[in-house]
């Protein structure tokens, strides 16, 4: 069986149906919820950092941007919550594009840039003088579309479609290319690849994802302020899960999210005030001793790990 | 040097700046296909730089680049590298976390190149068989020099600008290399060797080009180099030349 195959099928797949059943035996679905959002954002930032470099401090952003793209058509032209979804997507590609000469920079200059350029959209949707259209400070409550079930299944399709899209960067050339660029710029542009259109392919793609996932939370929860879907925990997240697992691999950012994001919840309500000594000390073990994440225990005893 | 043939490869009066440095300063020569050039010239003559700006990384400030009857000053290496050129570096700059394998996959994949060799004859061809599934970081020096090559190699090139591809090889190393280097002229392929190491140069090449401040001071063999004098003054300074 060919490799990509098999990562759909024993990666993939188990997750679709862990994910698409577990609401019908466990009753927070709110926190399933959360976990599928993660998963989405976690892989979109394996997307642009794992595969090409790039450290997306501002990441909310087109988390945010979606969010706002939904919550605009489903207020002014009442649109069906799936299609607001996919213009919540086209925003953050919208806003990706807008943002494409941040990708000049490199290491932490342009992660200081995204996260200005987050902060900066923030602003802008929360400006009171947008009220008639994004609602500014006030936010936005949403009547009409407000299903958690169906935004949770469309929250699922896009985590299949999103992990489906890192098995093909883990089995095509294009991935190779974009590791390739990540790894010497120089080197991958005398390989013969147009190193800016791959960066640029790359960053439109995890902006979509997560623009997605946007959309899809802001129709889950229907009502939120600007703070709420622009908040740097987001980014923060999705960053540590994506290391903790380790990056350019598929299995990586599931099973950071599942494990941090588990734990987190675990300590945040069994022993919420030791909550942020244990998980400080986490990361800070994670980062000192397994830098390459949780995987490369594996891989450094010579296990090949998609 | 056929006189007949067409050159694959034309400099002219190429200049390139660095601030208020003139790395290239009127440059101009020509190669043409099968032709092992040599470009020679003490550090800071402006070698590197001339192969920097002919394979695209850098766009000349001056002068004129034509590749294959076609100009080529300025235009993006990926661009180049489908036309049929390709090059080594002087430190070689494999994708570290790739494996050696992946390395050469990109290179066939991306370099658009029709009938390139296969990733077994390169790895056969260039001794990196039994380091095929490794991390390009675990290999030394001269693997990643081979690895550098093979990159290149795979994108089949009609023009190949080798940098220092010599430095550090032992002296095994050197004749085998020397005798892969003239097997791939050999087949047509036009090559220009930055080199250092004169007797790997006299080795190879047919015609060399020595450099000084970004000009061309001479341009022949090897051997009648070596006794001009403007030659041995910039290579030894002014006191030895008479």
């Amino acid at each position: 069986m060919h490799n990509a195959s098999k990562h759909l099928l024993f990666i993939l797949a188990p997750l679709v149906v862990v994910f698409a059943l577990l609401p019908g035996v466990y009753q927070n679905h709110l926190l399933l919820f959360n976990f599928v959002i993660f998963l989405i954002l976690a892989q979109g930032v394996n997307i642009i950092y794992g595969f090409t470099g790039y450290l997306p401090f501002g990441y909310v952003g087109f988390f945010g941007a979606g969010a706002y793209g939904f919550a605009i058509m489903v207020m002014h032209l009442q649109t069906p919550a799936p299609l607001a979804v996919l213009v919540g997507g086209v925003v953050a590609i919208l806003l990706g594009l807008l943002l494409t000469p941040l990708l000049r920079l490199s290491g932490a200059y342009f992660a200081i840039a995204n996260l200005a350029a987050s902060l900066a959209v923030l602003h802008f949707v929360a400006n009171p003088a947008l009220e008639g259209i994004t609602k500014g400070p006030y936010g936005v409550s949403l009547t009409g579309t407000f299903n958690p079930t169906h935004a949770y299944y469309a929250a699922v399709v896009v985590m299949a479609l999103t992990v489906g899209a890192v098995v093909y960067l883990k089995n095509s050339p294009f991935g190779l290319a974009l590791q390739a660029v990540r790894e010497d710029a120089v080197s991958a542009s005398m390989a013969g690849v147009n190193i800016i259109k791959m960066r640029v392919i790359a960053w439109l793609a995890s902006a979509l994802v997560a623009g997605l996932a946007g959309g899809i939370y802001a129709w889950y929860v229907s009502v939120f302020y600007p703070d709420n879907v622009f908040s740097g925990e987001f980014s923060i997240f999705a960053i540590v899960f994506a290391l903790f697992g380790g990056v350019a691999t598929i299995t990586g950012p599931i099973v950071g999210v599942l494990i941090l994001y588990g734990i987190y919840n675990l300590i945040g309500f069994t022993t919420p005030q030791y909550f942020q000594l244990i998980y400080g000390l986490l990361i800070m073990g994670l980062v000192l001793f397994l830098p390459a994440g949780l995987v490369s225990l594996a891989t450094r005893r010579g296990w090949h790990v998609p | 040097m056929s006189p007949e043939k067409t050159p694959i490869l034309e400099v002219s009066k190429l200049v390139k700046r660095f601030g208020g440095f003139h790395a290239l300063d009127g440059l101009s020569f020509h190669v043409v296909p099968g032709e092992i050039l040599g470009l020679v010239g003490p550090n800071g003559s402006g070698k590197t730089t001339a192969i920097n700006v002919i394979s695209g990384l850098y766009a000349p400030d001056g002068g004129e680049v034509v590749f294959d009857g076609a100009s080529s000053g300025g235009v993006a290496s990926h661009k180049l590298v489908h036309r049929g050129i390709n090059r080594t570096f002087q430190v070689p700059k494999p994708f570290l976390s790739l494996t050696v394998r992946e390395n050469i996959q990109v290179a066939l994949a991306y370099g658009g190149a029709t009938g390139a060799p296969s990733i077994a004859e390169l790895l056969a061809e260039y001794r990196l068989k039994e380091v095929a599934d490794r991390p390009a970081a675990d290999l030394n020096s001269a693997q990643q020099k081979m690895l550098d090559l093979t990159r290149a190699l795979a994108t089949r090139p009609r023009l190949l600008l080798l940098d220092e591809l010599a430095a550090g090889l032992n002296p095994a190393e050197l004749d085998w290399i020397a005798g892969r280097i003239k097997a791939l002229a050999a087949t047509g392929m036009a090559i220009i060797v930055v080199e250092h190491l004169m007797g790997f140069i006299e080795q190879i090449t047919d015609r060399v080009i020595v450099l000084n401040a970004g000009k061309e001071i001479f341009e022949g063999t090897l051997a009648t180099a070596v006794r001009e004098p403007q030659v041995i003054e910039v290579f030894l300074g002014g006191e030895h030349a008479h």
